[in-house]
């Protein structure tokens, strides 16, 4: 039950993406389709439970005055095997991210849950800290990606549904659109948890 | 167990500890997966070749590296040959000003430099501006068929022969000069 609790409060209660407002910059870069977000989001997310993982077994045997350059070694190590693992076997995927997968390395959200959760908790707990963020930012940019996938060119996870040669609404696709899009996103998430919590 | 004291001798041994883990576990997954990601760029880059020349079923022969003046590096020829004789190329090329930086395409060009097929490799346009430039010079701004010897190979804004794609001039420009220098490299190639 409190394992349960845990990945809730990840996917809801503490949406790194729409309530404590972390790693914006993947957040607005990646999610121009829905299919990117969602590769983006997966691959925080398998970071995040290793690094969590990790940190967690090893806080014991890191002096506190150094655990920010032995947290940031252990995000990059699985950051680096992330990478060497798209380019290997995804490369599609790999090649429309680019840029972005090394630079979860310097994701506020990874580095933030090692400093604030994991390295005050055990194993176990860690890693479902671990699924229940990594799925919150992975539902968070799948749906921005969404949004903008379908607002910018009329297709969702690339099925197109307008007539083929018409475009969309370009602006979405663009980064001023991300931005309209997750601010939208983000009110209408408050407003429906407004009216939960008043029940 | 309790948290190690920050003495200097406690912190340089963990962090070299984990520092140590670190590089061995990446270097067995860089070794791990060296094989898989050389065959992914290989096998990339032969879809693409066999993709734009203009016969499906010629052979493709050694690649071999052109020079052009003003461009840093090379260019790639591969020659398509059937029955022993040449018959086209594919060209891997490159501009370095689109708007989002390089563009790297591999262009297919019929021996009199005719424009067979191309195919982008390498690309940081817009999306849903400049990315387009995938399709577009199959469609709208169709450069197959059209030789750079006798249609000028920029876009019609600049006095050129080729439709550029709406809103992505700079795009355009760079993909039509890359395969301007495929063309030149083509010929260089030929005349050696």
């Amino acid at each position: 039950m409190k394992g349960f609790k845990i990945v809730l409060n990840g996917l809801i209660k503490e949406n790194p993406t729409f309530c404590l407002l972390l790693g914006m910059c993947p957040t607005l870069a990646t999610t121009t389709s829905a299919i990117n977000g969602m590769g983006m989001g997966l691959c925080t997310m398998f970071v995040l439970m290793c690094s969590n993982m990790v940190v967690a077994a090893i806080k014991n045997i890191v002096p506190d005055k150094v655990r920010i350059p032995a947290f940031v070694v252990v995000i990059a190590t699985f950051v680096t095997i992330l990478q060497l693992a798209l380019q290997a076997y995804v490369p599609a995927l790999n090649k429309s991210l680019g840029i972005f997968i090394p630079l979860i390395v310097v994701n506020c959200i990874i580095l933030g849950r090692a400093e604030a959760f994991a390295s005050k908790h055990n194993v176990v707990d860690s890693l479902l800290d671990g699924i229940g963020i990594g799925l919150g930012f992975t539902v968070a940019l799948t749906l921005l990606g969404s949004v903008r996938e379908m607002l910018g060119a009329g297709s969702i996870f690339g099925y197109k549904f307008i007539a083929p040669d018409s475009d969309g609404i370009l602006l979405f696709i663009l980064p001023p659109g991300a931005f309209i899009a997750l601010g939208y996103l983000i009110a209408i998430v408050n407003r429906l948890r407004a009216k939960y919590e008043k029940k | 167990m309790a948290k190690l004291e920050s003495t200097m001798k406690n912190m340089v041994l963990s962090l070299s500890m984990i520092a140590l883990v670190a590089s061995g576990l990446l270097g067995g997954v860089y070794a791990l997966t060296k094989g898989p990601i050389d065959q992914a760029t290989k096998n990339d880059k032969e879809k693409a070749i066999k993709a734009v020349l203009p016969d499906k079923s010629a052979v493709v022969g050694n690649p071999e590296e052109v020079t052009l003046p003003d461009y840093a590096d090379p260019f790639v020829i591969y020659p398509a040959t059937v029955n022993g004789e040449l018959v086209g190329a594919a060209v891997e090329t490159y501009d370095k000003n689109g708007y989002g930086g390089t563009l790297k395409v591999m262009v297919g060009l019929k021996l009199d430099g005719t424009v067979s097929d191309y195919s982008i490799l390498e690309t940081s346009e817009t999306p849903g501006l400049g990315a387009k430039a995938e399709d577009w010079f199959r469609a709208k701004g169709d450069i197959r068929g059209k030789n750079p010897a006798t249609s000028k190979f920029t876009p019609t804004k600049d006095g050129g022969d080729i439709d550029a794609i709406t809103a992505s001039t700079i795009t355009s420009r760079a993909f039509l000069t890359s395969v301007q220098k495929a063309y030149e490299a083509f010929l260089k190639y030929q005349n050696k």
